[in-house]
């Protein structure tokens, strides 16, 4: 039996029928389809179609809406200045703590150069309180930026209704749903969201494709000048093959929609449960009752997450962590901290993330993989004993910190 | 993942030495704020001969974090107290033949839990001197405390005075945005802005506190052969590696080296230079820059070729 990949949040395998859909525009469609002869204008057909299979997965009124991108960074940045540029007038942004860095770190530079940042804070499980977010929706704010679906833990926030409240008080809602997209319902022609950010590498298309959807209407300032290309929207000669690929992607998508919210989610149950039963001190991060279908995010306590994911990967098992180590940075994931998951179990931060490719065998497999790494790795801890975790850990071993 | 060697990785997957010792007489628990990683040493002391007889870690932390915990255990069963305290946590990761950057603090982490537990044993006080911040520059493993304190004891204005004094920079210098916002953070201090035009500060003459001190305890003839002994040191490493140095002139704070074979024109001559400079920096004690002997005055002409 081959490797298990359980971190299809981190990226996707390309499906083996979009490859296949790519492979002409490599070698015999090549042509730029914004020329005239015959090497382009199938090209320029082709991204046509494509565009009516994203749109169709995201539930969009026009094909006009999809603005092709390189990326879901790409997206979330241009949603975002766009609305700086529209709105000249308005220096507040609403975001919340948990965002994904392509939205943190763009903000963070952004209060470096004046504007206000308001970061909608968590709760335990992960969850916003809109009371608090209403109170900041003035017309100071430029734009709401909240992610659909959270990357590390699955937990989803109630965008559609966040974007109503926005519309109401007159302000631009775009949301970053590169993990939402392909795993729940969207429908974006019943919503008030007016920019939704989509990563073609998260749902089984290439790396290097993304899209910002762009509601009719809404005001918008392109972040890259150029050629006509996307209308004039998003400059730039289109990565055909990937756009292609990215399509048929969407397609394979809204036809397996159903089974992430069975088959899919029945296997994440699975596999949570049979950690959970077997490994003593471990518990589920976020919110495990509005989540996405795929993902379980599991702390174990008194270990370190980078030191499971090396043992974890000697067993052919590939999965990821919020540990600082894993990423090199000082902290553990913010998200964790956000959520105020004391720092020995956030350390400790395992998420599997399945997809449509995993089969039953090879959950059964982690589950028995899972108990002996924790152990062994709880042998060589100092917050453990013989029989368990010492009592009052934190004050048994209390280091002194460099 | 991390590029972790060999033998980091052997440790990792079979740490030497884990548990707790109940009959320990030295104890250190110490921690790394980076990382969250923490690391409870025991040693088992001779009161007599004061060997240390056996010694047994507990880690919480990641793989580079229980390597290095592994690795200090079988570097100081067997030595004395005194032997011990001069492992530094450069011979931790030479142990492990090398940590990256970012992992650098784990070995930090065992020379501090080794300092913690002797003193420990020897019924003392240890306090912590070090403060670990946010890794700026990768190449050469310049944290962002390192930065500021050195902009803030030394005046500093540029990212070039930066690179001069710690190297952080010196490099591949994508850091150089990070450095600049330390500057104008740390300049914002003392009622002054940035200016990314300003010159540097002249390099020299440029004695610092530490080099003053540094060079009045050892005499000129003293403080060459010290020099020529770390390079001395410092060659088998190089030598494995198809290179090799030598030491060509010391002019002041200026330290000439000629590296030659594999060393010469190697892509990682300039980590290897500023590796050579660090070794020097700690050994004695003082600010010293060394440079490619190419670069020695007098010489660009006739080397170019040779």
């Amino acid at each position: 039996m081959g490797d298990i990949y359980l971190d299809n949040n981190a990226t996707t395998q390309c499906d083996p029928k979009v490859v296949e859909a790519m492979l002409p525009y490599f070698l015999e469609q090549f042509g730029n389809p914004s020329s005239i002869h015959s090497f382009g204008n199938g090209v320029g057909r082709a991204i046509a179609k494509a565009r009516k299979q994203i749109q169709a997965l995201l539930g969009a009124k026009h094909d006009s809406e999809i603005i092709l991108t390189s990326c879901g960074t790409e997206s979330d940045n241009t949603a975002i200045l766009s609305a700086l540029k529209c709105f000249p007038g308005r220096k507040e942004i609403i975001i919340t703590t948990v965002e994904h860095p392509a939205v943190l770190a763009l903000c963070a530079q952004l209060e470096k150069d004046g504007y206000r940042i308001h970061r909608l804070a968590v709760d335990g499980k992960g969850r916003l309180d809109l009371d608090e977010y209403r109170k900041l929706l003035t017309p100071n704010v430029a734009i709401v930026s909240v992610m659909w679906a959270n990357n590390e833990t699955g937990t989803l926030f109630p965008v559609e209704e966040m974007a109503a409240m926005a519309s109401a008080a007159g302000v631009q809602f775009h949301t970053d749903a590169v993990q939402a997209v392909g795993k729940v319902p969207i429908d974006l022609k019943n919503s008030a969201i007016d920019m939704l950010s989509l990563s073609g590498h998260k749902l089984h298309a290439p790396k290097g494709i993304g899209v910002l959807y762009l509601k009719r209407g809404a005001r918008f300032r392109p972040l890259l000048r150029g050629g006509h290309q996307e209308r004039g929207r998003r400059a730039g000669t289109e990565n055909s093959a990937s756009v292609v690929g990215l399509g048929k992607a969407c397609e394979l998508a809204l036809e397996h929609i159903e089974y992430e919210n069975s088959q899919v989610k029945a296997l994440r149950d699975r596999l949570e449960q049979g950690i959970l039963s077997q490994v003593p001190n471990c518990f589920v991060t976020g919110d495990p009752s509005n989540r996405l279908p795929n993902t379980t995010n599991i702390a174990f306590e008194y270990i370190e997450g980078e030191a499971i994911l090396m043992l974890l990967n000697k067993k052919g098992i590939a999965a990821s962590s919020g540990s600082a180590c894993t990423s090199g940075s000082l902290e553990p994931s913010h998200v964790m901290r956000a959520m105020n998951i004391p720092y020995t179990a956030a350390h400790g931060t395992i998420r599997f993330s399945l997809s449509r490719y995993n089969t039953p065998a090879e959950i059964e497999q982690v589950i028995a993989a899972v108990p002996p790494i924790a152990a062994e790795l709880r042998r060589l801890s100092p917050y453990w004993g013989e029989r368990g975790p010492l009592a009052e850990p934190e004050n048994a071993f209390a280091p002194v910190y460099g | 993942m991390w590029d972790y060697s060999d033998k980091v990785k052997e440790h990792f997957f079979a740490p030497r030495n884990v548990g707790a010792m109940e009959d320990a007489n030295g104890v250190g628990d110490v921690g790394s704020i980076s990382c969250g990683d923490a690391l409870r040493l025991s040693l088992k002391v001779d009161p007599i001969s004061e060997v240390i007889e056996d010694a047994k870690f507990q880690t919480f932390g990641c793989g580079s974090a229980i390597a290095s915990s592994s690795a200090l255990t079988e570097i100081i069963k067997g030595m004395t107290l005194d032997a011990a305290l001069a492992v530094t946590n450069q011979d931790i990761a030479n142990y492990l033949d090398g940590l990256p950057p970012e992992k650098m603090h784990c070995s930090v982490m065992g020379r501090e839990a080794l300092q913690a537990a002797i003193a420990h044993y020897r019924g003392e006080a240890w306090k912590d001197d070090h403060e670990e911040g946010a890794l700026v520059c990768k190449c050469f493993a310049i944290d962002a405390v390192l930065i500021e304190n050195t902009i803030r004891s030394n005046h500093l204005h540029t990212v070039e005075d930066v690179t001069n004094y710690t190297k952080a920079g010196g490099g591949c210098s994508s850091c150089h945005e990070g450095i600049e916002e330390i500057l104008t953070r740390v300049l914002a201090e003392r009622g002054e802005v940035f200016d990314p035009d300003a010159a540097p500060a002249p390099v020299e003459p440029d004695p610092l506190p530490i080099a003053a001190s540094g060079q009045s305890s050892m005499t000129n003839l003293q403080r060459i052969r010290r020099i020529e002994a770390v390079i001395e040191s410092i060659r088998p490493q190089l030598r494995m590696d198809g290179g090799d140095a030598e030491l060509v002139e010391v002019d002041g704070n200026s330290i000439y080296v000629k590296m030659t074979g594999a060393c010469s024109g190697c892509s990682m001559a300039a980590m290897t230079v500023g590796g050579i400079q660090q070794r020097l920096m700690e050994e004695l004690g003082e600010f010293i820059r060394v440079i490619p002997a190419e670069q020695m005055p007098g010489t660009e002409r006739r080397s170019a070729h040779g």
